[in-house]
């Protein structure tokens, strides 16, 4: 567990939206088994950085990534790379909770089905053990044929991290996955997020400020497009370094 | 930890599905433009032959005399240029010239056949504009009723409707002209033809109201609420904004509409040919029978030798009505549509 | 003076909709009244007797299932695809997409009559002949003439578009969010197309099939002279034959029956069930697109 590996090293990180720049040289370790908060006003590029993480970004027409991004040492923006791969690896999870309007039990076997599992067992015990993991399957073992759209919202933004947990992939992005829900259920997605770290790497974004605290080790502080500061969590919210992250996080600007 | 490096496997995969897929949704979307230049060639191909049938059928000897020599031809004015004369192909032995076709009369099977293209689109001008001088009127008032004055509900019901009479089939509108209205029209006014230019313009407003309804009332519906609510707040009533601001701001729709209404009357076929009584007459007289371009392919086609003259006219009356068509769309595509957009983003 | 130019401009608009809505509510009045009497089980279930003055419609019924059943099978997959790709695959700036898109609403706009030229021109006079002279014994026509198949392919380019657009419609209602979550799970785009957008897509499919076959079955001047008969004595058997069709029989017994009175009753029949066919299939249409597009305002 006490590893400090670095999981996804960013260098020079540049993004432009045709002409106009998003992310500005952006350079950010990544620690492995480590949850890592991207805050920051609204608009100022932690979303967009997240999506650079999985090459999400590459389905908006016009927009044009400098840099590296490298993941376990290797460049994900490199031409040999498969981006499919790649998204297999590094799960997703959106902010609002996007279940296909299929049963709960093909939510989850989605990814496992598209990789050409079709053992109905096997399914079976994937989508088991993801819902498992993502602490749903006592909610939901006995009514796995229900559609995915009739379970509350905090069910089913739990029942994306299992979709997503399906595909064992190692790293999780989460963008702001709980600002939807009410505090029951962000609550829970949090006790959830602190869990799959033991086996997960996790990058979250997020606007709220007391769930960074809570939920995360490192704390990225992004402004306009620029990474203002980065360091242990607790060092961001009590003697941050920058004037900036200071005002942000003592909630004087958002 | 430099172990982990080798279990991902992120090298580009073969993934032969993907392409084929990506391919064949290429090639398929590919159709609807070949049918565009497919339609373009065949149907003039067809009608080729009426401006090189010299080659065809009559020697050289002959050719080189019609093209020299003054042609005697059966009209009298012979201010021929070179060129014309060269399409000029003797009338006696059945085919088109230039001349013949821009001739007044259309007498297809006699003796002399006689292609004057003139009477027909005399016919589906004056047919047309009967249609839109109705149309036009009932849909656009009807289309701001909708879209301006009605309760949410009460539109909810009324463009369904009107849409639903885009679904019949001409031949559906036509039976009814020529059972129905004519009957009706003629009892009403007592003129001489059942069967006239105006009953086949009547019709065809059937068939017209639906496109020029939908899309003004798209368009009128589409114009910004703040430019209403800005009419509203200086103290203008409803009706002065509709007629004063919404109107106004939606005249290159209703221009649009118009064009691809004109465009679906002038190429109508079942329902003049039911309707109009089809004499090609070349005449301004709304009451007299009148024959159409399209109703004229619809009526004869069956009954010509394939490859001969009057199937060749056929096929270039076909070429016509498609390059008119093609190009009222292409102006009300383009330029009319465009504006609106244009109009309302620059409002925004 | 301003307060009666408004009653003016309101009650002639409201005019304008009650006489079009009259027109309407009258054509099917005249023609439900009409038919009725001579509807019955036997119209539909017989064919035309005593050269086509008694008698029922069963071979023009059959005729005219059989050309749009063809239609819909050779033009709705093209229109599907050619609507996936314009919503899944094109760039607003491809010279191809524009070249898609223009196609598809110039061939909306072109006049029936014109594809009835198309099919005569390209499909019996240059496929069906060449067909005939690579299988054919010299001089003999088989595909070289109007047909079932020509007929039926020509009106699956005259309907295309109306597939096209309506199938579009429902795929761009298609949540981003989904095709962001397939993605994102390490599908590929055509695992996501098929598994995510098009199932998602279906009540589009079929409303743009069910409008495609109301237009189908109600035009005529397209098979004109690609296969549509007269009068049959018996049922198409293959694709090479022609076939009867509500449309043309309706046009035949109106304008071309020796007696044109005597055979009212079975001319405003066939209307009826003309009218019963394409208005009912735009109506569940009508309804279909309605919901969806309720169903996706949300």
């Amino acid at each position: 567990m006490e590893n400090n590996s670095e999981k996804i090293i960013v260098n020079n990180l540049d993004l432009y939206y045709g002409k106009k720049a998003a992310l500005d040289n952006i350079n950010l370790s990544i620690l492995s088994n480590k949850v890592t908060a991207l805050i920051g006003p609204s608009g100022c590029g932690k979303s967009t950085f997240l999506r650079c993480l999985n090459r999400m970004n590459d389905l908006i027409p016009g927009v044009l990534i400098k840099g590296t991004v490298l993941i376990n040492g290797r460049d994900i923006y490199e031409s040999s790379v498969d981006v499919v791969s790649l998204r297999k690896k590094v799960g997703m999870i959106f902010q609002k909770s996007n279940p296909f309007p299929k049963s709960i039990f093909e939510n989850v076997a989605y990814a496992p089905r598209v990789n050409g599992i079709n053992n109905k067992k096997e399914l079976f015990e994937i989508v088991e053990k993801s819902l498992r993991k993502a602490a749903l399957w006592e909610e939901v073992k006995d009514n796995l044929d229900k559609s995915g759209l009739s379970i509350s919202g905090g069910q089913q933004q739990r029942l994306c991290i299992a979709r997503s947990l399906a595909v064992e992939p190692d790293i999780l992005l989460m963008d702001e996955p709980a600002s939807a829900l009410d505090p029951i259920s962000t609550s829970k997605i949090e006790d959830l997020i602190f869990e799959l770290k033991a086996n997960y790497t996790i990058v979250i974004v997020t606007h709220n400020m007391q769930q960074a605290a809570r939920v995360s080790d490192k704390t990225a502080f992004f402004y306009m497009g620029e990474l203002i500061e980065v360091g242990d969590t607790k060092m961001m919210f009590t003697q941050p370094t920058n004037k900036r992250t200071e005002d942000y996080v003592s909630g004087r600007f958002g | 930890m430099t172990t982990e490096k080798n279990i991902y496997s992120l090298d580009r995969k073969f993934r032969p599905g993907d392409g084929i897929a990506r391919f064949v949704v290429h090639s398929v979307s590919f159709i609807s433009f070949a049918v565009i230049l497919l339609i373009f060639i065949f149907v003039f191909r067809e009608a080729l032959p009426i401006f090189s049938s010299t080659e065809k059928s009559v020697s050289s000897e002959y050719l080189q005399s019609e093209t020299y020599g003054d042609e005697p031809g059966d009209e009298s004015d012979s201010e021929l240029s070179d060129e014309t004369v060269l399409l000029e192909t003797g009338g006696a032995e059945g085919r088109a010239g230039l001349r013949n076709l821009l001739s007044r009369e259309w007498q297809p099977v006699s003796g002399q056949p006689k292609y004057g293209l003139i009477p027909l689109f005399v016919g589906s001008l004056k047919v047309t504009f009967i249609a839109l001088l109705i149309a036009a009127p009932l849909s656009i008032l009807a289309a701001l009723y909708t879209a301006v004055f009605a309760s949410a509900k009460l539109r909810e019901l009324i463009k369904p409707t009107i849409e639903l009479l885009a679904g019949f089939p001409s031949v559906v509108i036509g039976f009814f002209a020529l059972i129905t209205l004519a009957s009706f029209f003629q009892n009403l006014f007592g003129y001489t033809y059942r069967l006239n230019a105006f009953i086949g313009g009547l019709a065809l407003s059937l068939a017209v109201i639906p496109i020029i309804f939908t899309i003004t009332e798209e368009a009128l519906s589409s114009v910004p609420r703040e430019m209403t609510e800005a009419s509203l707040a200086l103290g203008a009533t409803r009706w002065q904004t509709a007629l004063f601001v919404i109107l106004p701001a939606a005249t290159p729709g209703v221009f649009a509409a118009l064009i691809l209404g004109f465009g679906r009357a002038f190429g109508e076929t079942m329902i003049v040919l039911m309707a109009t009584g089809n004499a090609a007459l070349t005449s301004f007289n709304f009451l007299e029978p009148v024959r159409t371009l399209s109703a004229t392919i619809g009526a004869e086609m069956a009954e010509v030798v394939f490859g001969d003259t009057h199937y060749n006219v056929l096929f270039l009356i076909g070429s016509l009505l498609f390059i008119i068509t093609f190009a009222l769309n292409a102006v009300a595509e383009f330029y009319i549509r465009g504006r609106l957009l244009k109009r309302f983003r620059g409002e925004d | 003076m301003n307060k009666s130019m408004g009653r003016i401009v309101i009650s002639a608009s409201a005019l304008s909709v009650i006489a079009i809505v009259t027109v309407i509510a009258y054509l099917l009045f005249d023609i439900f009244w009409n038919g009725k009497n001579t509807l019955s089980w036997a119209f539909l279930t017989t064919a035309p007797t005593d050269g086509m003055m008694q008698g029922g419609i069963f071979p023009v019924i059959i005729g005219t299932v059989s050309l749009v059943l063809i239609m819909s099978i050779a033009g709705v997959p093209v229109g599907v695809i050619t609507a996936l790709y314009l919503s899944e695959y094109a760039r607003r700036t491809s010279v191809f997409t524009k070249m898609v898109r223009f196609a598809v609403n110039t061939l909306a706009g072109v006049p029936s009559i014109v594809f009835g030229l198309f099919g005569l021109g390209f499909f019996i006079q240059f496929i069906g002949m060449n067909l005939d002279r690579a299988l054919m014994p010299a001089g003999e026509l088989h595909w070289g003439q109007p047909s079932l198949l020509w007929a039926s392919l020509t009106m699956a380019l005259l309907t295309l578009p109306v597939v096209i657009v309506a199938v579009e419609e429902a795929l761009r209602a298609v949540p981003e969010d989904l095709r962001a979550a397939s993605l994102a799970l390490g599908a590929t785009k055509w695992q996501t197309i098929l598994k995510v957008v098009l199932p998602n897509a279906t009540s589009g499919i079929l409303t743009g099939t069910i409008l495609a076959v109301g237009r189908g079955a109600g035009e005529v001047a397209p098979i004109l002279f690609t296969g549509a008969a007269y009068f049959l004595p018996h049922l198409p058997e293959s694709l090479s034959d022609q076939f009867m069709n509500l449309g043309y029989h309706v046009y035949i017994l109106a304008t071309q029956s020796p007696d044109v009175e005597a055979t009212k009753g079975l001319q405003y029949a066939t209307v009826l069930i003309l009218l019963l066919v394409t208005f009912g299939l735009n109506l569940i249409a009508v309804m279909l697109r309605y919901k969806l597009r309720k169903a996706s305002r949300q």
